[in-house]
């Protein structure tokens, strides 16, 4: 599935943030191990953590990461404004872990979030779901699960937004980068 | 003319005072240490972001603990860190210290730390770099003479943040020589820019700057007085050296006008917080019952000093 370079949030091809969710559920759903620990990505990873850990059987503790200490943009791009405090209240070493993000694309975000992780512990396993996997990885990085999978034109940034009344609405903008270019 | 602190987008390359810094830069620096104070509970107490980064701590002055902090904290950035007792070395021998400051930029320095006797050392280093066009090098003041502490004043106000919440509403008290105190300077600044609507400079008369009021603080020489309703009270050392200029007969006639007691902390409010900055003189500027009690925060200063200067150092060699 390709999505062509309209800036609105109505790209052709691009599935709604609840279509993509319940395939992901689908996916996830028998896979998952019963006590896996879900640990969102800030922030769109986060909300999505907390939606899957209800909608998923078993018992699967939250926790979120922040990776803005462990970016590898930092020396060109600085801290960003707002980082949040990463927070894993529970035992990293041995577990089984499914980091979880919104939109899957360089795979650097999950690098750093796997960096972070291992300086909490030697995880069991770590698996990644993400809601979309849009294409253009620069490192050998995959989705365990995901709810879409589709080529997005590098011109683009899928991004998933909450609404005001809490639900999640995915779109596609012109990316920051291109559009400073 | 512009903030030397700031680059030409409005983002902090240096920190060299709290004085006109803008009150969104500082929530910045507080927000942004929150996460950095939860990276000291993990067992891996370190995060990559400064990894390959050359952190100069030039102190021309000695200092134990700051100087211990800012290490602690370059060190949890993963940044390299090298302590230089400059006193004891190159100014003996006659360097300038700009001459100083040229060497240690070509062995690749990329931050300094300085703390000096001179007020404005840390402000002439800053310059002399940026007027050189070598921008990628900051300077961090860890306390420049009577001048300022910024990140004393910014552990201070994050302490404040983290015990009361916000800065509307507040009393805040602080006692002593804040005539020599550029602790107590940094920290009137911050507390005035993000709004908190009575500070109170208590002390003697001799111990007092002439102009403090025009800072926006109430003068109370009563102690009394000025304790009554305080949410947090700031003690400040007093240094020996003072008894022997003449401005204060004995230490012991000082503990007993300005030491904090719990007789006289009970005139504050019953939530109030007791801090200091540190070196303590327990007996002289306060009672080892109130430092020691429950009201007392003076160690988690310690602690959040840690994680302000991970945040601080972060920002400047992020702009």
């Amino acid at each position: 599935m390709m999505v062509q370079g309209s800036p609105k949030g109505d790209a052709t091809g691009l599935p709604t943030a609840a279509e993509a969710f319940a395939e992901l559920v689908e996916r996830m759903r028998g896979a998952v191990a019963f006590d896996a620990r879900f640990v969102g990505i800030y922030s769109g990873g986060a909300w999505l953590a907390e939606r899957l850990a209800a909608a998923i059987p078993g018992s699967h503790p939250l926790g979120y990461i922040d990776v803005s200490f462990y970016r590898d943009d930092y020396a060109r791009k600085g801290l960003k404004p707002e980082v949040r405090a990463t927070s894993l209240p529970f035992e990293i070493e041995g577990a089984s872990i499914v980091l979880i993000d919104d939109v899957l694309y360089t795979g650097r975000s999950v690098r750093a979030a796997i960096n972070e992780l291992f300086d909490y512990g030697r995880p069991a396993r770590v698996e990644l779901a993400v809601l979309v996997d849009r294409g253009g990885r620069e490192l050998p990085i995959e989705a365990t699960y995901f709810g879409a999978r589709l080529v997005v034109a590098r011109d683009l940034s899928v991004v998933l937004t909450r609404a005001a009344d809490g639900s999640l609405v995915l779109g596609a903008e012109p990316s920051a980068e291109f559009r400073d270019a | 003319m512009r903030n030397p602190q700031l680059n030409a987008n409005g983002e902090l390359t240096h920190l060299l005072t709290l004085e006109g810094l803008p009150a969104d830069v500082v929530r910045h620096i507080l927000d942004t240490a929150v996460p950095f104070a939860s990276i000291s509970e993990r067992d891996v107490k370190k995060v990559p972001l400064l990894r390959g980064r050359s952190v100069f701590n030039l102190f021309f002055e000695n200092s134990t603990r700051t100087r211990t902090t800012f290490e602690i904290a370059a060190k949890r950035l993963s940044a390299d860190v090298i302590n230089l007792n400059i006193g004891a070395s190159s100014t003996t021998k006659g360097e300038t210290l700009l001459d100083t400051v040229d060497n240690l930029v070509a062995m690749s320095a990329d931050m300094f730390v300085v703390r000096h006797s001179q007020s404005g050392a840390p402000h002439l280093i800053a310059s002399h770099l940026d007027r050189t066009g070598r921008t990628h090098v900051h300077v961090v003041n860890a306390g420049d003479g009577r001048h300022a502490h910024p990140t004393q004043g910014l552990l201070d106000l994050f302490t404040i943040r983290h015990y009361k919440r916000d800065f509307h509403g507040l009393t805040v008290a602080i006692v002593g020589d804040i005539l020599h105190s550029r602790v107590a300077r940094s920290l009137i600044h911050g507390l005035t820019t993000l709004g908190t609507p009575e500070v109170r400079a208590i002390g003697p008369q001799t111990l007092l700057p002439a102009a403090v009021a025009s800072l926006g603080v109430r003068v109370f020489n009563d102690m009394r007085a000025g304790l009554s309703g305080c949410d947090v009270i700031v003690m400040l050392r007093l240094q020996s050296e003072r008894m022997k200029g003449a401005l204060l007969p004995s230490a012991g006639e000082y503990f007993k006008y300005y030491g904090l007691t719990p007789e006289k902390l009970a005139l504050a409010k019953p939530d109030v917080i007791v801090m200091h900055p540190g070196p303590m003189n327990r007996g002289v500027e306060i009672d080892s019952a109130v430092a020691d009690g429950t009201h007392s925060v003076i160690l988690r200063q310690v602690t959040f000093g840690i994680a302000i200067r991970m945040a601080v150092m972060s920002i400047v060699a992020g702009n």
